[in-house]
């Protein structure tokens, strides 16, 4: 797992637009709208700095949440509020919540660092999507606290050291929810990002995708603009 | 870019209509002097954004009035516009955010302000905001002390969480040791409150065309601000000082041209220094903020904090609880009109987390000194992708003849508030 992190590291910066559409238990949906700036730390002991800035739908548009992610003490994170112009740190404790009403919660998106698991590595298989490819089938347990789930399935493909497949467990241990990546592309000869993330909740029949676009690392970005000050006037 | 254009008409005629009850000329004519400076500019920018938010709202209250000239239901609605214009990636913007507030019922509640008038920079080792613009300090729910360099607009929130715009020049320089803020603040703003027929109101009404000045150059004056702002772990701390014409009037009895009683706001020069705090610990938020403030030749200071807890996935659902508790101090007790003297909060919020955000809070204050209490309970949410809905209910309980919140023993009501947005 510390191989698929390295193939991960050195990109220094990136930021994506967001498309996430909600699908309810009888097909209705609902889009929202996003984007993901996210710093990366030299420091192996901690985790990225990212930023959320969400675009729609309007009630929300202009909120920006930045966190300071930490390995296995808590992330640091704050809110922007911009109907008050008012900055606020808030707990980060709300790991299981969902994510904007989603099915994906807030410890599905922060970072997959493998520093926040306990590894057992249990076969090799045909990887989920794309069959011709090989996958290393690992079962994770989270380390940190207040994990929404008891373990995680993930498959991970031989080749380029990309998540393929990830199946969530409750904490009774039963299957809750199922995440297919796919539509992969390469960047600056060396990173592979998944562009299409589909989480299928097998417990209520919803679902959401998100659709990655305008994908672009080495932005440029400096660490003030990661700072909780600079929300105000970050666009 | 025929905006600017269809901007400066539409301006113009709002502009002539709210004429009479603006507080500041010389701060508009100094927006549209920035606004003319930067149309050139904003048609070879890279990026524009126009939006527009229409919120009409309907306040419907229980009993009849205390006095004859206010009335028992009324819609309002306001109108805020937002126009934003980036060059070089962000690194340059310049944002204008009017804000309209029309009122059939009291005219005297008509409003048109600049919530956002400026032009912002962000250069290698500092940032630049040049203009009309909101800024928040605190770190409470309920009282907001050290909230000093905007102008509450008390008409358009009960709560006092709506500020006027506040022309500024700002400088931000961040480092490894925290951010800090400079601020010089000429065109001083008067605060806003209910003309004779508005609703909720004091007793006696504010009468905002006749307010005093400790110092009769006050309009003229130019006040400073600074602050000092970092985290270390899990604190968030602020320092902050101000020296100029206080926010906060207090008032003073008068009689208008029909010899019925008025209270003339007044306005004096302060100098304070305030501190916030936050600890943020797991679920549990631990906050304080103080201050102590010069004014009229006493020296006086006030306090606020409290706690916020949060439970996560209540009950197995994935709701969650947030539970806030907060207590507000001020030395000068009656003496000062500040509401919020010695006070103690409380207040509960269930948020459901569903596609739509759905949420209901239910907040109760006591006043400690006359044991009169309000009690608000608020649901919200979102219609559809533009809609948001809003819906409050006010409960003043009975106090005594004495205290500033009597006048409000009439006056409970139920408030609903739409917001189309696009």
């Amino acid at each position: 797992m510390d191989e698929v992190k390295l193939s991960e590291t050195g990109f220094v910066d990136s930021s994506a637009n967001l498309t996430m559409i909600l699908t309810g238990r009888n097909g209705q949906e609902s889009v929202r709208e996003l984007r993901i700036k996210t710093l990366e730390i030299a420091d192996p002991d901690e985790g990225d700095k990212s930023m959320i800035i969400f675009d729609h739908p309007a009630d929300v548009k202009g909120t920006i949440l930045l966190t300071h992610s930490h390995l296995l003490k808590s992330d640091d994170q704050w809110l922007y509020l911009p109907a008050l112009k008012r900055v606020k740190r808030i707990s980060s404790a709300n790991k299981s919540g969902p994510f904007m009403g989603s099915e994906f919660s807030y410890e599905d998106f922060s970072a997959q660092e493998p520093k926040k698991f306990e590894h057992t590595w249990i076969e090799t298989a045909p990887c989920p999507i794309e069959q011709t490819l090989v996958c290393h089938v690992i079962e994770r347990r989270p380390r940190y606290d207040r994990s929404g789930y008891s373990s995680q399935r993930v498959w991970v493909d031989e080749s380029i050291l990309q998540y393929r497949m990830i199946e969530y467990y409750d904490l009774k241990g039963s299957l809750l929810k199922r995440l297919s990546l796919s539509d992969f592309k390469l960047f600056d000869e060396q990173y592979w990002r998944a562009h299409d993330y589909t989480m299928e909740n097998v417990q209520n029949g919803k679902k959401t995708r998100i659709i990655w676009k305008d994908v672009s690392l080495g932005n440029g970005f400096s660490d003030n603009d990661f700072k909780s000050s600079s929300l105000r006037r970050t666009r | 870019m025929r905006k600017d254009l269809m901007q400066v008409r539409w301006f113009e005629s709002f502009w002539r209509k709210g004429e009479s009850r603006l507080p500041n000329g010389p701060q508009h004519l100094i927006c549209l002097c920035l606004f003319v400076l930067f149309a050139v500019p904003s048609a070879m920018a890279q990026e524009t954004e126009l939006e527009l938010q229409i919120e009409p709202e309907f306040r419907y209250f229980f009993e009849t009035p205390s006095d004859a000239r206010q009335v028992d239901a009324f819609g309002a609605v306001a109108i805020e516009a937002t126009l934003e214009t980036l060059w070089e990636g962000g690194a340059h913007s310049f944002i204008i955010n009017p804000r309209i507030r029309l009122d059939i019922e009291n005219p005297d509640d008509e409003r048109f302000d600049f919530r956002s008038f400026h032009y912002e920079g962000i250069f290698e080792n500092f940032e630049l905001r040049l203009g009309v613009d909101r800024v928040f300090w605190g770190v409470t729910e309920f009282a907001h002390f050290v909230d000093v360099i905007n102008q509450t607009d008390s008409v358009e929130s009960l709560d006092g969480e709506e500020k006027l715009g506040q022309l500024m020049l700002n400088i931000t320089v961040p480092s490894e040791w925290g951010t800090f803020d400079f601020f010089i603040l000429p065109a001083f703003r008067e605060r806003t409150f209910e003309g004779v027929s508005g609703r909720p109101r004091l007793d006696i009404p504010v009468d905002v065309s006749r307010p005093i000045y400790e110092d009769p150059e006050a309009e003229k004056h130019v006040d400073y601000s600074a602050r000092w702002s970092h985290y270390v772990g899990n604190l968030d701390v602020g320092l902050a000082y101000f020296k100029g014409t206080g926010r906060e009037p207090s008032f003073v009895l008068d009689t208008d041209e029909n010899l019925d009683p008025v209270l003339r706001p007044r306005y004096s020069q302060i100098e304070q220094g305030s501190v916030d705090v936050q600890m943020t610990l797991d679920v549990l938020l631990l906050k304080f903020e103080g201050l102590v403030r010069e004014e009229l030749g006493e020296t006086s200071s006030m306090a606020t904090g409290g706690f916020e807890y949060s439970v996560y996935g209540a009950f197995g659902t994935s709701a969650d609880i947030g539970m806030i508790v907060e207590y507000a101090y001020d030395e000068r007790g009656s003496r000062s009109a500040n509401p919020y003297d010695n006070d103690i909060f409380a207040g509960v919020r269930l948020g459901f987390n569903d596609a739509n955000a759905t949420s209901i809070l239910g907040e109760v204050g006591v006043d400690l000194n006359t044991q009169e209490q309000i009690l608000r309970i608020e649901a919200q949410r979102r219609l559809n992708d533009n809609l948001f809905l809003r819906a409050e209910l006010y409960s003043f309980s009975r106090a005594d003849a004495q205290s500033p919140l009597n006048s409000f023993r009439d006056d409970d009501f139920f408030l609903i508030r739409l917001a189309y947005q696009f």
